[in-house]
């Protein structure tokens, strides 16, 4: 297959920081198109910098290159500039590691981490000259596959892709790529249909085309049913178990353009069952499975020699969580003393938070500021998203925090929660400054820092606010702007607090992707024809086209922009996602909504008793923690020096 | 707060020359000197830290290329807290790098002016799309100037400068046989050398395709493709000499 190289080349010194198109990433492979019998272009479908450091696909891209006669290469989201010099110099979507057409691989997967990619897929098919609507499409394009958590409802990306694929991809992708191999080398019996209906019956994909919706007069779903034989009814999440036997990346990319991840990740567990009931990806990565503490070990001495990276990030839902992440730390910090490496934990639990555990992340690397999520703003608010973190609790964690040297703490909320009113916003301000007080207490000085973020929530299929009414933008702006007035108007605080806020319209364009159904395609596709591109990008994202594409498209119908967000949904209504089983009991999901209102909390089931969430049954899984007692042992650094 | 660890002394400088080929000229000066620190870890060199409360690796760079424009001549100096083979550590370094980002050549600094002596670069410029007559004249008629003002678009808008008074040399590659650049590929193209003095304000490749735009409306059909082939002192005739020969002597 031919390179585009020669035709990208002399538009690159055209375009914006032209690096993120060139490939050649530490790291990266180019195999030889001609002995594969299988190939995958893998997308995620966002800038380069945002889509590199992607850790789904950089592990499929590793997995899928070990195998052989497989190949992989990546592509990314293009900036409009340099789509225009491809639109007008005939330049289609390219893969960066050989330049090669994506139109011409067997398969294209793109891993939805959100919903604000969909605009961008549209762009890359569209370049790629693969046609938009999958039954268009013949046996010369690509089969279109979606992964990653938005694709636990891909309803309304069903008219562009073949299928979907729920769970971990690991294992699924061996599993799509033995049968793309086994059908071709068969002839491609039945055509592009009759590799969907092997990869349907194959377990754990979804092919949208092989269901039917009907609709109620009044715009509900009626149902959702398979349209021919060997088809399930519903289809299963894929779950991988002992995380220790896939030790992925090995070697993660490097890239030389700046992204927004500088570190070498390890996944250090993969699933969250602390039960935050706004929060999809806990609720449809269950159960917790921990990478065991020297498999973490053996992953970070591999990825720092494969890739030089200074800092290692401990990745998971809720890193503090793991069984053994004091032992963890320790011995990392230790084998690394003296390196300048640093340790990083992404997402920590303040209730989960110790002093030595901080010190150790921090030995050998810099103590910049310490982030916290307690996500709603009053003691009330955060019993209904089940967030079991106390006011008191924070404020003796960041007190403790101040007292060992750090002087910036950052706080992550959520702005919209089901049953806020205005005073759970406001409670954030009062927050805030207990913060700096405490600070100043525990330090004696002034120079003390907290910034607040703040943005709108979304209400997501799987999760038991699947049913709540999504606040709309007008209330959830004029909330930020109550609070923001009201952390300004102490001048003793105000200097000390950094506020940060989105304001709440994206937040109702995410609502309408996130729990949208089929009906929601078109309105994708006109957003886009009218030039939405880059939804992530608040200079690109524009409200009104999203809006006014809402408004043409359902015109005469019973539906609406309103319908899809702000609407409460009632217990027995027909979801747009109910067909597809993340393990979830759509019961307990309810009951679990219907306690949040009232305030009921539900305990983690790593420490107490199951509440039957129905995952572990209905999937055939189980919960793998520690501790397993083992520890990290000491390695020898070996400078390259004259003895 | 605890003071600030205190870091190990230097005992070694290296100086480096390295090239930055094909694709690869695509990479900004901050993304190699990214690039640059993580294979000083993956090669496990013994690097010096500043002190203070956020260490960095002791390396300094001189006069980088532009973004786009390939180089066989950059130059940068790292420090050593243990002493270390030179020809190990670069080749070393030269392994934790990726194919096109090349360290080509190291020695052991003994002199302290090294930047001083980069005082002008040869650069070669590939114009697809232009004859040699055109060239020819081009060239002629850019050197019988006594300043070409050219515009250059920056952050804060465009500024205007004399981009002649800093060309010592510029001539056309008579055979393009003998042709080194190694960027490009089945474009009919002519050559042009040109030795530019480094000072300031600096008068890069940009600028050089600006003045022959300026004075003769020579433009190349598709973007010149731009190598620097040599930095260093210049001698009485306008070549550029080997900035480490004081190094080696």
């Amino acid at each position: 297959m031919r390179s585009l190289w020669t035709q990208l080349e002399p538009l690159l010194p055209k375009v914006h920081k032209p690096i993120q198109y060139v490939g050649g990433e530490l790291n990266s492979c180019v195999k030889d198109w001609d002995s594969a019998d299988v190939r995958w272009a893998l997308m995620y479908p966002d800038a380069y910098e945002v889509g590199l450091p992607n850790q789904g696909v950089m592990i499929l891209y590793e997995v899928l290159n070990e195998m052989e006669g497989v190949l992989a290469e990546r592509t990314y989201a293009i900036w409009p500039d340099l789509e225009k010099l491809m639109r007008e110099n005939g330049v289609p979507q390219f893969t960066v590691d050989g330049h090669r057409s994506v139109a011409d691989f067997d398969l294209l997967g793109l891993s939805f981490s959100t919903e604000l990619g969909y605009t961008n897929m549209l762009s890359a098919l569209d370049l790629a000259g693969i046609p938009l609507a999958a039954i268009d499409r013949t046996l010369d394009h690509p089969i279109v596959i979606a992964g990653g958590h938005a694709a636990f409802n891909p309803e309304p990306i069903a008219d562009f892709i073949d299928c979907a694929v729920l769970g971990d991809g690991e294992e699924a992708v061996i599993k799509i790529t033995k049968i793309v191999k086994e059908w071709k080398l068969a002839g491609r019996p039945g055509g592009r249909d009759g590799v969907l209906e092997r990869l349907a019956a194959a377990g754990g994909i979804y092919v949208p085309r092989f269901y039917d919706v009907e609709y109620l007069e009044d715009g509900r779903i009626k149902r959702v049913a398979p349209n021919r034989p060997n088809v399930p009814f519903r289809v299963n999440k894929h779950t991988v178990m002992d995380l220790d036997e896939w030790p992925y990346p090995k070697q993660p990319l490097v890239p030389l353009a700046e992204t927004v991840h500088e570190r070498m990740s390890v996944e250090i567990f993969r699933g969250c069952t602390r039960g935050c009931r706004f929060c999809q990806a806990g609720m449809i990565t269950r159960p917790v499975r921990e990478r065991s503490i020297t498999g973490v070990a053996a992953m970070v001495e591999q990825g720092l020699g494969a890739t030089g990276f200074a800092e290692v990030g401990l990745l998971s839902l809720s890193s503090a969580d793991h069984s053994e992440i004091a032992e963890m730390a320790k011995g990392l910090a230790d084998r690394y003393e003296g390196s300048n490496i640093g340790l990083s934990l992404p997402s920590t639990r303040v209730d989960a938070f110790n002093i030595d555990l901080a010190n150790e992340l921090t030995r050998n690397g810099r103590r910049s500021g310490l982030t916290f999520a307690p996500e709603g703003g009053s003691d009330r608010m955060r019993k209904v998203i089940n967030k079991m973190v106390t006011e008191d609790d924070l404020i003796n964690t960041v007190s403790a925090a101040y007292q060992n040297g750090w002087r910036q703490v950052k706080l992550y909320f959520m702005c919209g929660l089901p049953t806020e009113e205005d005073e759970d916003v406001l409670q954030i301000a009062v927050l805030a400054k207990r913060v700096i007080d405490a600070g100043r207490q525990a330090t004696g000085g002034k120079d003390i820092r907290c910034t607040v973020s703040i943005g709108g929530f979304v209400p997501k299929p799987h999760t038991p606010f699947q049913w709540a009414s999504q606040c709309d933008h007008e209330t959830v702006d004029r909330r930020l702007k109550l609070l923001r007035a009201e952390v300004q108007s102490d001048r003793r605080y105000s200097k000390n607090i950094g506020f940060r806020y989105h304001d709440g319209k994206p937040s109702t364009i995410e609502g309408l992707l996130s729990r949208g159904d089929r009906r929601v395609g078109k309105v994708i596709l006109t957003a886009w024809q009218r030039g939405q591109r880059f939804d992530g990008w608040s200079e690109h994202f524009s409200y009104d086209r999203w809006a006014t594409a809402a408004e043409d498209v359902f015109a005469d119908s019973p539906v609406s922009l309103d319908w899809f967000t702000t609407r409460e949904r009632l217990e027995r209504e027909v979801l747009p996602w109910d067909h597809l089983d993340s393990g979830l009991d759509k019961e307990w999901l309810w009951s679990d909504w219907q306690e949040s209102i009232t305030g009921g909390e539900v305990d983690d089931c790593r420490w107490s008793p199951c509440f039957d969430c129905g995952v572990c049954p209905s999937m055939g899984t189980e919960i793998q923690i520690g501790p397993t007692g083992k520890s990290i042992p000491l390695i020898p650094i070996s400078p390259l020096v004259n003895t | 707060m605890e003071a600030p660890h205190q870091q190990e002394p230097v005992v070694q400088r290296l100086r480096f020359r390295y090239a930055k080929r094909g694709r690869l000229r695509f990479t900004s000066h901050r993304d190699f000197s990214r690039a640059f620190e993580r294979a000083l870890r993956r090669a496990q060199v013994p690097i010096a830290y500043s002190s203070g409360f956020s260490p960095h690796p002791r390396v300094s760079y001189a006069n980088a290329t532009p973004t786009g424009v390939a180089s066989e001549a950059e130059y940068l100096e790292i420090a050593l807290n243990r002493v270390a083979d030179p020809e190990l550590v670069r080749a070393g370094l030269d392994r934790a790098l990726p194919i096109g980002l090349d360290l080509i050549e190291v020695v052991e600094a003994k002199t302290s002016d090294f930047a001083t002596r980069l005082e002008a670069s040869l650069w070669q410029l590939r114009l697809p799309g232009v004859s040699k007559a055109e060239a020819t004249s081009a060239v002629a008629e850019l050197l019988a100037q006594n300043e070409v003002i050219v515009e250059r678009k920056t952050k804060d808008g465009v500024r205007k400068m004399d981009a002649r008074a800093a060309i010592c040399t510029l001539f056309l590659v008579p055979d393009p046989a003998d042709d080194v650049a190694i960027v490009g590929e089945g474009v009919e193209s002519v050559i042009l050398n040109a030795v530019v003095r480094n000072g300031s304000p600096s008068v890069r490749p940009d600028d050089l395709l600006a003045a022959l735009r300026v004075v003769a409306g020579l433009v190349p059909t598709s973007p010149a493709l731009v190598t620097r082939l040599a930095q260093g002192s210049l001698d009485a005739s306008g070549n550029v000499a080997d900035p480490f020969g004081p190094e080696r002597d």
